[in-house]
């Protein structure tokens, strides 16, 4: 059983069509440009939450039940969305890195389980703020609150699982099994404000649908959605270069790297 | 609209600035310590292929 065998060409057949991937996914490739992409990821992002951050503070108008406690919304919804986005790459990337046998692909799912834990943290805490004003309680076992929290657990689990492991490939390969079993959870957590009786509100925004909120506040949302859709690429970036430099043993390319790239 | 009314976010200060102040908090620590992490890996990788040069 050994992964380097299809990198190094060493079998007759991975077709020669696929010849660009694998030299993108190579290491040195992949660390270069990953290095790249990152600024223009990050910078974007800075913009963006600026003006987010000033139309949902300033210019969108107080909400008609809940006044001002809405603006909440601006922050809490991005930080969930990304909890579970950043959650299906990592077990798609997982599943990747143990069908192809891809390295690079474990490197990105190992990368993706601190950020989507820190989003996921980012969610509970600021939805429980939400909650206090507007629900009169910090914390309720709903389903959509307990199934995030649940969601945590499993990110945690997983940092846990792949740290107790001294050899990456055998903490890659055990952790990709965590991974994709948890997905499970992602349309449980949610679904469960529509399939349940939830305290939790029900979906604002919807790509199918018309949006249930103004557009003088949803824009704002949409906004800071996408900023921290292109921040997370720019975190994954620097924690996948990371990942790379861990895994790699071809010491040639490692002893040029610039300790300021 | 004041800087006090601003600030004041119709009574719900507490709940919206603690919100926002966290949620930059999370982003700011998360930028810096991914390049921590980077760095350490750097080092370390620098660190190995010295060391086998010369076993």
């Amino acid at each position: 059983m050994n992964s380097e065998s299809r990198i190094t060409g060493d079998e007759s057949r991975p077709a020669t069509r696929w010849l660009w991937f694998y030299k993108l996914a190579s290491p040195p490739h992949a660390y270069r440009l990953l290095g790249l992409w990152r600024p223009w990821l990050l910078w974007p992002a800075v913009v963006l939450m600026l003006i987010g951050v000033y139309g949902g503070l300033m210019l969108a108008p107080p909400d008609y039940q809940q006044k001002d406690a809405f603006r909440i919304m601006y922050v809490h919804v991005p930080s969930a969305s990304l909890s579970l986005m950043v959650y299906v790459m990592m077990a798609v990337a997982a599943a990747i890195g143990v069908i192809w046998r891809i390295k690079l692909a474990h490197a990105v799912a190992a990368a993706c389980a601190p950020i989507g834990a820190w989003f996921t943290v980012l969610a509970l805490v600021t939805g429980s703020i939400w909650g206090k004003p507007m629900w009169g309680t910090w914390w309720e076992w709903d389903p959509r609150l307990t199934s995030e929290l649940i969601l945590l657990f499993l990110y945690l689990g997983y940092m846990a699982l792949r740290a107790s492991f001294d050899d990456v490939q055998r903490a890659d390969r055990a952790s990709a099994i965590l991974a994709m079993v948890g997905v499970v959870n992602v349309p449980i957590v949610k679904y469960s404000v529509v399939w349940w009786n939830s305290l939790h509100q029900g979906p604002s925004i919807s790509l199918l649908k018309k949006s249930a909120i103004d557009g003088s506040m949803v824009w704002p949302l949409l906004l800071l959605l996408l900023a921290f859709v292109l921040y997370f690429g720019a975190v994954l970036c620097t924690r996948v270069r990371a990942e790379i430099l861990r895994r790699e043993r071809n010491t040639a390319w490692l002893s040029q790297i610039d300790a300021k790239s | 609209m004041s800087l006090g009314e601003f600030l004041h976010m119709g009574g719900y200060a507490p709940y919206i600035w603690s919100c926002y102040g966290l949620t930059m908090a999370v982003l700011i620590g998360m930028e810096w310590a991914s390049r921590r992490d980077l760095k350490a890996a750097q080092l370390q990788a620098r660190r190995r292929t010295q060391t086998a040069g010369n076993p």
